[in-house]
């Protein structure tokens, strides 16, 4: 178990438990390319809770990624801990299930059902048990229709929520979603975030969520941590549990106060939306 | 004929542009289509048998006369053995080629080196059609089927194993990604993720290694059968040949070219009912 005590500051959360799910601790993160050493993440701490939903934030090439694939197992760290529920994350697991932006992450020589039911077959569940699983997240997600198709059949809107479901199946202790909805149109997009948010609140599932849309953040997260440019830091943990309508005078003015912690203006923004 | 078409087509012109648009031949199935041209040319070939006298009519035979020597091979049961012995021989020089192809795709996944060696190779050994080796196996190994199937293997090694390494190396990142996501590892993720995910490469290395397969063994028992040893339908032909059986050389070469629609058939059929089934590649 980690030594840290719980951070300070958020009131809400799910359980409310002194020890975080997932805590990650000084964190230094890059790749060697060529014999040179690129640091994206330099020196990143921040912790979530049993049932929250934090957003990480920040400018392109800020290694918010590349913290993600470090939390899944997929890239080590130069320095510092990540630990999920005390156990270091050295390898890949379906703990941390993840979603990636990527209309191709199905299995495209399965059908939607055999996509969801398969991974579940991997850690050992029985076929039964898999498939009665499969068909309640298949509901859940709105898919049950589309369940005997192939992926290529498939929108680009629905195969993320083939992906969703497929992660939520295997019961991780937290999701990870790599800008998952950052490859759909406006109107997907959008119907996209509330049904998660929808999803989350039924499932109860612990939430880390990439994404380079302030909107985004706001919207689904409880907590958004924002990171600087590479090597970043953490520059702030915004509390957004309590936005969840974009019509509000504070929603816009906790959508400002982030554009102004990315210290960019409304031109950049507007390129960085699609980065 | 020419005069009709030429008369043909200024009613095609017009119709065209007209509402009541006549049935063209680019209208009709393509079953019928094809099966139309293959019955004019079965019926041309035909023809031409007709009109021939003598030496020349000793050498030729038509479609009729051949149908039926291969209904009498079939029947005698020497074509079926020629049949059977060529396509033996190519199965087992397949198996043995998709052993060696997979041993030096995994080499080559394994390490650079491996992956220069296999290209390089490959680079070399391609172009040289693969019964050019005949003669120096000849004398290596002997006349015998041994040396047969280490031309045949050899001719199939190099299409597959560049492709099926082309398959792997190319394989999406993001599956990958995914399969050890939900625990995969080693062996089950080569067979969970890499394998199907690079089956249009292999299915179309296969296609390749069959058809330089059973081009080559119909060569080299071209070859073989001047040498006397027994067996397969390139031995048959010329078997034919040396006892003047025109309609049995014909039967041969009908023989050889009906397998070889089949098969195509065949891989068409598998890669319809998987690759192109799942979007993998298009039709």
């Amino acid at each position: 178990m980690t030594t840290n005590t719980s951070h300070a500051g958020s009131t809400q959360s799910a359980s409310g438990a002194g020890t975080p799910l997932l805590s990650v601790q000084h964190a230094k993160i890059g790749y060697v390319v060529n014999r040179e050493t690129h640091v994206a993440v330099g020196d990143v701490s921040f912790e979530v809770r049993q049932g929250e939903k934090i957003m990480l934030l920040g400018p392109s090439g800020c290694g918010k990624s590349t913290l993600l694939k470090a939390v899944a197992g997929f890239l080590g760290l130069f320095d510092g801990q990540i630990r999920l529920a005390g156990r270091e994350t050295l390898k890949p697991g379906p703990d941390r299930a993840v979603v990636f932006q990527e209309f191709d992450q199905l299995f495209p020589w399965k059908t939607v059902r055999d996509n969801i039911v398969h991974p579940q077959r991997v850690i050992g569940r029985a076929r039964s048990e898999a498939e009665r699983r499969s068909d309640e997240y298949l509901e859940l997600m709105k898919l049950t229709q589309a369940a005997d198709r192939y992926p290529h059949q498939l929108s680009g809107g629905m195969k993320q929520r083939v992906a969703i479901a497929r992660a939520l199946a295997l019961d991780p202790m937290i999701l990870l979603m790599d800008e998952p909805f950052g490859a759909l149109d406006a109107q997907t997009r959008s119907r996209l975030q509330r049904e998660l948010i929808d999803v989350a609140a039924r499932t109860n599932v612990t939430l880390l969520f990439v994404t380079h849309s302030i909107q985004e953040a706001v919207y689904v997260g409880d907590r958004v941590v924002v990171l600087g440019n590479a090597p970043s830091t953490v520059q702030e943990v915004v509390d957004v549990s309590a936005l969840d309508d974009p019509s509000t005078l504070e929603f816009t003015s906790t959508q400002e106060h982030l554009r102004s912690l990315l210290a960019i203006d409304d031109d950049e923004l507007g390129n960085l939306a699609f980065e | 004929m020419s005069e009709t078409r030429e008369a043909e087509q200024p009613v095609t012109a017009v119709s065209a542009g007209s509402a009541h648009h006549r049935r063209t031949w680019g209208d009709l199935p393509t079953v019928l289509r094809r099966g139309i041209v293959l019955v004019a040319l079965l019926g041309a070939w035909q023809l031409s048998t007709l009109f021939m006298t003598g030496a020349q009519a000793q050498l030729m035979r038509g479609p009729l006369e051949v149908g039926e020597a291969i209904v009498d091979g079939f029947a005698r049961g020497d074509l079926v053995d020629a049949t059977l012995t060529t396509l033996r021989i190519l199965l087992l020089s397949m198996a043995i080629g998709i052993v060696v192809a997979a041993l030096l795709t995994t080499f080559a996944m394994w390490s650079k080196l491996g992956d220069d060696i296999l290209n390089l190779l490959t680079a070399m050994i391609n172009p040289l059609p693969a019964i050019a080796l005949l003669p120096l196996a000849m004398i290596w190994i002997g006349l015998n089927t041994t040396a047969l199937v280490v031309i045949i293997a050899n001719a199939v090694i190099w299409p597959l194993a560049i492709n099926v390494s082309t398959g792997f190396r190319t394989v999406n990142p993001t599956l990958l990604a995914v399969g050890r996501n939900i625990g995969l590892s080693g062996w089950r993720l080569v067979r969970g993720v890499y394998l199907p995910a690079a089956l249009p490469h292999i299915v179309s290395g296969i296609k390749t290694g069959w058809a330089f397969g059973w081009r080559t063994i119909i060569a080299a028992e071209l070859v073989f059968g001047v040498a006397g040893e027994g067996g397969g339908l390139g031995y048959f032909i010329n078997y034919a040949r040396f006892f003047n059986r025109t309609e049995d050389m014909f039967a041969g070469i009908v023989t050889i070219m009906i397998i070889g629609i089949a098969f195509d058939l065949l891989f068409s059929l598998l890669e319809r009912k998987t690759v192109i089934k799942w979007g993998m590649k298009t039709a």
